[in-house]
């Protein structure tokens, strides 16, 4: 299995061998982050941009960690105060980037497709962290990893997915990836927040919570992004959590050992209660960590190949 | 890729294993701080061998870890396959402990150059030793063996393949003329 990829876009683009790549060698770095000295030499004098389009704390901090453990330097533009204020498009920010002689970009972006139309018009690495309602891949990686560590598998694992599936990367990412590893996928939300056609993507949908918990394995809890325009899609925090909100009473009626994973950060009282949170049926920490190896699997690999391919180019010449 | 030569079989194999741990066990007057580890893949099986054959000698066990070296490599550009990353697995403290390292093959010597920086990220030893199979010469760095099975010398268009029972299901050193 090679890694040939210079991007990582989504999961849709992945096989299942390359999503089990990315795992095995995150599992591999998992170790690095527990030595007293928390650094190997792999991406020494290779640099990384964060360019963040949306605020962002968890993800662009654990991928600066990520790149830091590799040894990259790391550089952070928040678009609040730089010249994308000033009106300059996402690709002449890109190019400007590459003219840096930097070596990966990883883009959030609140318009779906960004981080492809940007890996399309530079050279250098693009890794997608949330895009729009489109993907978040590196965040379906942790929650694949975290599944995996907890029970030894995601073939035949049936994961329910909770929450805002309309309006979701997470969702996305995370039913592409769950299907091709061969678990299967329930999504749960008011009927409004449900996508039509849904089941296109090889999930069964249901505005039961009862009924999606019934025989799930685990429980991926996401976020409702209140401040958003859900208003208008479901009325009252309250009431959400009546019929939707993971609590204790939900998780007892569930199989014994669920496991719960949100990707932070959390609505206490809306999506899940504090005790579900806090408990230990409770993954959410877990994720946090196995994001910095999930992020240091990925950013290895693209750097990699994409050497790899700038070398095979040049051979390739006369 | 044609077999020239069959330099050491299984019982060559372990008794060079055991005169190595004899040395080592010599050298350190006994086993005191003594901790081996193992470069990965055959390396590691190697050093789990010396171990055992530590064991036999002293009636004691000496710690065994295992070093994955692949994110120290200075080639990581260029190696044109994919790189697959194992865990390290050191489970003991390697601060002011005699550390014996373990190889297949000597060669250029980068492989245990990585190992030394590899190694220092887990701590400070008192010392560091290597031991090794097979030294076939052709050093590009000032690097040498404490312990050596056996010197092959070989040429440049050979390599020395060590086949072990973990790994290739046979005891065996062979030349090997590359085409």
């Amino acid at each position: 299995m090679v890694w040939t990829k210079k991007d990582l876009l989504g999961l849709e683009d992945l096989t299942k061998e390359e999503i089990e790549l990315i795992i095995s060698t995150a599992e591999s770095f998992k170790d690095i982050s527990r030595r007293a000295i928390k650094k190997v030499p792999a991406l020494r004098g290779k640099t990384a941009v964060n360019l963040f389009y949306e605020p962002s704390t968890r993800t662009r901090v654990s991928f600066e960690i990520a790149a830091k453990r590799l040894s990259a330097d790391v550089i952070n533009i928040m678009t609040e105060t730089s010249s994308v204020k000033k009106g300059e498009t996402l690709i002449d920010t890109g190019t400007n980037i590459q003219a840096l002689k930097t070596d990966v970009i990883i883009v959030r972006h609140n318009c779906s497709g960004a981080a492809l139309m940007l890996a399309r018009h530079v050279d250098i690495s693009v890794v997608n962290a949330g895009d729009g309602w489109h993907e978040h891949p590196t965040q379906a990686l942790l929650d694949i990893l975290t599944l995996k560590e907890r029970l030894g598998r995601i073939q035949g694992l049936n994961v329910a997915i909770v929450g805002d599936i309309a309006h979701s990367r997470v969702a996305r990412s995370n039913i592409w990836g769950l299907t091709k590893l061969g678990a299967r996928v329930t999504v749960c939300a008011p009927k409004m927040l449900i996508p039509v056609a849904i089941e296109q993507m090889g999930v069964r949908a249901t505005d039961d919570i009862d009924d999606a918990l019934k025989h799930a394995d685990a429980v991926n809890v996401l976020r409702m992004q209140f401040e958003r325009d859900q208003q208008a899609a479901f009325p009252s925090r309250i009431e959400y959590f009546k019929q939707f909100g993971i609590t204790s009473d939900r998780v007892q009626k569930a199989k014994k050992d669920i496991v719960v994973m949100h990707p932070g950060p959390l609505n206490r009282g809306v999506e899940i209660s504090s005790e579900v949170a806090d408990g230990s049926n409770s993954v959410i920490l877990e994720q946090v960590t196995n994001g910095i190896a999930v992020r240091m699997a990925v950013l290895f690999l693209v750097a990699q190949a994409r050497d790899r391919n700038k070398r095979e180019s040049k051979d390739k010449k006369p | 890729m044609k077999e020239k030569a069959k330099i050491l079989d299984q019982a060559t194999i372990q008794r060079c294993l055991m005169r190595l741990a004899h040395e080592i066990l010599e050298k350190n007057k006994g086993t005191e701080n003594l901790c081996l580890i193992g470069i990965r893949n055959r390396g590691a099986y190697l050093a789990r061998r010396l171990a055992d054959c530590i064991t036999r000698i002293e009636a004691v066990g000496v710690p065994v870890g295992i070093l994955d070296i692949t994110l120290y490599r200075d080639d990581l550009t260029l190696i044109a396959a994919q790189p697959i990353v194992h865990k390290t697995e050191i489970d003991f403290d390697i601060a002011d402990q005699n550390i014996v390292l373990v190889d297949d093959v000597l060669y250029t010597g980068r492989t245990v150059r990585a190992a030394l920086d590899a190694l220092v990220d887990f701590g400070r030893p008192k010392s560091t030793q290597l031991a090794v199979l097979v030294d076939r010469g052709h050093r590009e760095l000032p690097i040498r063996a404490d312990y050596v099975g056996k010197n092959i010398p070989t040429a440049a268009q050979e390599t020395v393949e060590v086949r072990l029972l973990e790994t290739d299901g046979k005891d065996e050193v062979v030349i090997v003329q590359k085409d």
